[in-house]
């Protein structure tokens, strides 16, 4: 993106530019110090003491910075009674989010193939009907699925919350290759089939081949959204098998013993890691989806 | 005055030179018409003069007055873009107002500057219509409505009717004309169609790379090309160039070789004195499809020259037929009457008309 | 050449049928099938177990009788017009300042936008320690001397939910800023040099030539924030939990409240019912134009 075109435009000269620029670049120093923050606030809490939290100002750097708290957050801070720290919720979220994402992923893609390649009567509607699933307040669902996975033997598993992230993880996925499909030839496809390709060789040896962008988009963006989810972690899990967003939440809220904020702020950002890391690595195609994702919301 | 005046004028985008150095002078009044290679620079020089490019160095005058840092709305010119640029949410009403509503000028002015413009045009009908209701030919006039609005001293075309399908072309450019001769306005214009070119200009630049080649009259320009470059480039199809050796046979001929034979082609009395400076020397030998006819087919003149080659290929045009065939190291091609074919593969008596002809040097590519 | 031979020759034509079928069946059940269940339970008297014996509208009696359904609603009023106004706000200036030939856009760019990779729980937790009224912004800007300073909104149930405002919008924004960026940069520059020698200046053309022209943004930012804001339930959990009592509660948390910690299955259904309810009528009308736009 830029604007290259019209940079140059010649332009009266003034000083009245100058003092524009200068606020320009003021206003947008501002908001990056307001969205720098948060995350400034986290790492230094998370590298003082207690002591020093209590004793000094919350934007001060840390003065003797250690990693006490990271360690503490990571394996001995207590989640309700437990008091194993973040990393067996840390393994739960890995064991939820790579399935459901490659899962998601994999039918999302058929699907979306299915629907744009071989069009069959109805196809639209069958996609309209599916799409509607993103947008739901998932609020509606709770109760029922909550019934649904209790009859499946799978409440308060990882499992459990593996394929409901699946299910509702669909529509998205569907969208999102059916809109990448959409954009193939339809002639790619004839040409297949008059070489004699079926319904799944075309799909293995031709479209997935093209669909690399697509699956990079999909899957940060499944990854992000099923990590960084809480409601159905909350909702259909219990103690053990819940997922670090839960688990952070028990830990900065549990009302018993002293408050240690820098193990909070350390957990914290445990949690975020791997998206943000994922962010950092892959930003690119992260606001892919975004812009994709403006359709879901 | 609204002559336009570039010295010197060069511009880079970081380290690529676009505009290397350009003088030219546009009279005030002229319709002058640059073509050139895609991105040769013919846009960056009409946002140059626009004032929607800063100049890398040089200056460029309009008038009397130096505008190099004269931002465009007080030059005093008009643009119409390729895309029409018009704006999509406003009116045609206000597309064309909206000029005139930045500088303020009373209402009752605009209203009658409007009404002129859009009589003139033809667009009064739909003026409360948006851009995307209007199909490209009325989009293309509402353009150009919106450049006649301001009066300016010069208006700056870049591409305005390759947009349009072939027929509106045609009938735009009439317009364009007509527009030209009542207004009297230095237009400076940008195209990638010779005839568009040939029929509209006083004055063609042709660009190439940055430099104008050559600046002068259609008919000097297709005449008389200074170089190779613009010998080539003007002209559909372009000129036959084919390389040859020029000998003293009696009188000066230019001799090419190839598979088929040798040819001696005759030069006129014109190109006497630079061939006898190049005796026995390389030159190319030009010449443009129009001049090689079926023998006979041409007034008859001194300058006729007649040859055989077999025919490779026949490519009917309609109103002409071209046919290609072999010369020395090149596939040259004839323009001849539909009812003069033959088949290809047949051996045909071609006929050149060597007072047309041109020689140009190897090495530099200037015309002798 | 001879045609490998599948063993289902006749199944091939049926294929993609056979595929999205299952597919479907699972789309259906999952959301037709349990918002149907949600809805049937929501007219009956389910309590702590479901009973399917239908009773009317009297769960949806219940509810509108519930005062704390009623701070819900005022909740997510107040939340959802604060934050998708200061959404929109920041995120069209933003965009507008950093379309102005910035050498560095493409970081400050992704400063702006990284909180969209954070769980609300995360945006939650860290808000919830910047606005701590002993030792947070209240305690740094005591400490500058401004001695009787006041914020203590966390904790004060009147003013609650406008630190959910502040944290939502900190997370969101940078969204809103990347849809306007892309819009305004889609414009046409050959517009803007007709706007350049029309002599409209940098405010004139953004106000009356190029925002016009994105007004497609205004309408998907207005709708997924919106979205955003009905669904809104982990910013509430993680930065107030619902509290001080219920004072920031939101359809989404009350929801939550009675489904799983008051097992008023009944009620819960019903608020469930009326979120889905505001959400079509958001959403339904934006998709059916969205599809006919990128349909076929
Ligand atoms: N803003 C820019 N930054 C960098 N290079 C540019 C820029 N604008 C143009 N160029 C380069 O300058 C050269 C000339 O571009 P220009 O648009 O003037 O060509 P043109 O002659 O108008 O071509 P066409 O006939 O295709 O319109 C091209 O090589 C182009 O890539
Ligand atoms: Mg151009």
């Amino acid at each position: 993106m830029s604007r290259a075109a019209i940079d140059g435009i010649v332009r009266p000269k003034g000083a009245r530019n100058k003092v524009l620029r200068v606020l320009l670049f003021f206003i947008l120093g501002l908001f990056v110090l307001y969205y720098l923050l948060p995350l400034f606030v986290m790492v230094s809490t998370s590298l003082k003491s207690l002591d020093e939290i209590r004793g000094g100002s919350l934007l001060s750097l840390p003065r003797n910075p250690n990693f006490d708290a990271w360690g503490k957050a990571w394996q001995s801070a207590c989640v309700g009674v437990r008091c194993n720290g973040l990393r067996p919720y840390m393994w739960n979220s890995v064991a939820m989010v790579v399935p459901a994402v490659l899962i998601s992923t994999t039918l999302g893609a058929l699907n979306g193939y299915a629907l744009t390649k071989w069009r069959f009567r109805g196809a639209d509607t069958i996609f309209a009907l599916m799409l509607f699933g993103a947008f739901i307040p998932f609020q509606v669902v709770l109760l029922p699925m909550a019934r649904t996975l209790g009859l499946m033997g799978l409440a308060g598993s990882v499992t459990g919350l593996i394929f409901v992230h699946t299910v509702y993880g669909l529509a998205f996925t569907t969208l999102y290759f059916r809109n990448f499909f959409i954009g193939v030839s339809d002639g790619i496809v004839q040409a297949a089939k008059i070489d004699g390709a079926g319904f799944f060789r075309i799909f293995f040896h031709v479209m997935l081949p093209m669909a690399p962008p697509a699956i990079v988009v999909t899957v940060i963006w499944q990854f992000t959204q099923i990590w960084n989810d809480f409601l159905f972690g909350i909702a259909f899990t219990v103690g053990d098998s819940n997922p670090v967003t839960v688990a952070l939440n028990n830990i900065v809220n549990t009302s018993t013993g002293v408050k240690e904020y820098n193990v909070d702020m350390a957990a914290a950002i445990l949690a975020a890691l791997p998206t943000l890391l994922v962010y950092i690595i892959a930003g690119k195609y992260f606001v892919r989806g975004l812009a994709a994702g403006a359709l879901k919301g | 005055m609204s002559n336009v005046r570039l010295e010197k004028v060069w511009k880079r985008f970081g380290a690529t030179e676009v505009i290397k150095g350009v003088d030219i002078e546009f009279n005030e009044g002229e319709f002058v018409v640059l073509v050139g290679p895609s991105g040769c620079g013919k846009s960056t020089l009409l946002n140059l003069v626009a004032g929607l490019e800063t100049l890398s160095s040089g200056n460029i005058f309009i008038g009397d007055r130096l505008v190099n840092d004269i931002p465009p709305k007080d030059r005093n010119i008009a643009m119409v873009f390729q895309s029409y640029a018009l704006y999509p949410t406003k009116t045609v009403h206000k597309n064309i107002t909206f000029g005139m509503e930045t500088r303020r000028v009373p209402v009752a002015e605009q209203e009658r500057a409007l009404k002129q413009v859009t009589e003139l045009l033809h667009i009064d009908s739909f003026l409360e219509r948006k851009p995307g209701q209007l199909s490209g030919g009325q989009r293309q006039r509402v353009a150009m409505g919106r450049a006649l609005v301001r009066h300016p001293d010069v208006f700056l075309f870049d591409e305005p009717l390759s947009n349009l399908d072939a027929k509106l072309r045609i009938e735009m450019r009439t317009e364009i004309k007509k527009l030209h001769q009542q207004l009297g306005k230095t237009i400076i214009y940008v195209t990638h169609d010779q005839i568009e070119a040939m029929t509209l200009a006083s004055r063609i630049a042709v660009m190439d790379n940055g430099h104008i080649r050559q600046f002068a009259s259609p008919e000097t320009i297709y005449e008389e090309p200074e170089d190779l470059f613009v010998a080539e480039f003007i002209g559909a199809p372009s000129m036959n160039i084919v390389r040859g050796r020029i000998r003293k046979k009696g009188q000066y001929v230019v001799e090419v070789i190839d598979e088929e034979g040798s040819i001696l082609f005759p030069l006129p009395d014109r190109l006497l004195k630079p061939a006898a400076a190049r005796e026995d020397q390389e030159v190319f030998l030009g010449m443009r499809p129009e001049t090689i006819t079926r023998k006979g087919a041409q007034r008859p003149s001194v300058n006729m020259f007649s040859f055989q080659r077999a025919i490779d290929v026949v490519e009917p045009t309609g109103p002409d037929t071209m046919l290609v065939f072999t010369l020395g190291n090149i596939e040259a091609i004839a323009r001849v009457h539909p009812e003069d074919r033959e088949q290809a593969g047949a051996k045909y008596a071609f006929e050149v008309d060597m007072g047309k002809a041109k020689l140009f040097d190897v090495k530099t590519g200037k015309r002798l | 050449m001879p045609t490998r031979r599948r063993p289902a020759q006749w199944i091939e034509p049926h294929l993609p049928k056979l595929v999205v079928s299952p597919l479907f069946a699972a789309s259906l059940f999952f959301v037709y099938g349990f918002i149907a269940w949600t809805l049937y339970i929501s007219f009956t008297r389910s309590a702590v177990l479901p009973s399917y014996e239908f009773a009317g509208l009297i769960q949806y009696e219940r509810l509108w009788d519930t005062p704390r359904w009623y701070v819900a609603i005022a909740n997510l009023f107040i939340f959802s017009s604060l934050f998708m106004a200061g959404c929109t706000v920041i995120g069209i200036l933003l965009a507008i300042l950093l379309d102005q030939r910035i050498r560095i856009e493409g970081t400050i760019r992704a400063i702006y936008l990284y909180p969209m990779a954070l769980s609300f729980i995360v945006t939650g937790t860290a808000w919830k320690w910047i606005l701590n009224p002993g030792l947070g912004l209240e305690h740094v800007i005591r400490g500058w001397g401004f001695e009787n300073f006041r914020f203590d909104w966390l904790v004060n149930p009147d003013m609650a939910i406008y630190t959910v405002v502040i944290a939502g919008v900190w997370q969101s924004s940078g969204y809103v800023m990347a849809l306007f960026l892309a819009g305004l940069r889609s414009v046409d520059d050959e517009i803007l040099k007709a706007a350049a020698i029309d002599g409209a200046g940098p405010i004139r053309t953004y106000y009356s030539i190029i925002l016009p022209m994105v007004r497609p943004v205004f309408l998907s930012a207005f709708i997924i924030l919106a979205h955003l804001a009905i669904k809104s339930f982990d910013l509430v959990m993680a930065l107030t939990g619902g509290g001080p009592g219920y004072a920031t509660d939101m359809p989404a948390t009350f929801m939550y409240s009675f489904a799983f910690q008051r097992s008023e299955l009944g009620e819960a259904a019903a608020s469930a019912v009326m979120m889905l309810v505001t959400v079509i009528a958001i959403i339904v009308p934006y998709l059916y134009s969205e599809l006919r736009r990128t349909g076929r």
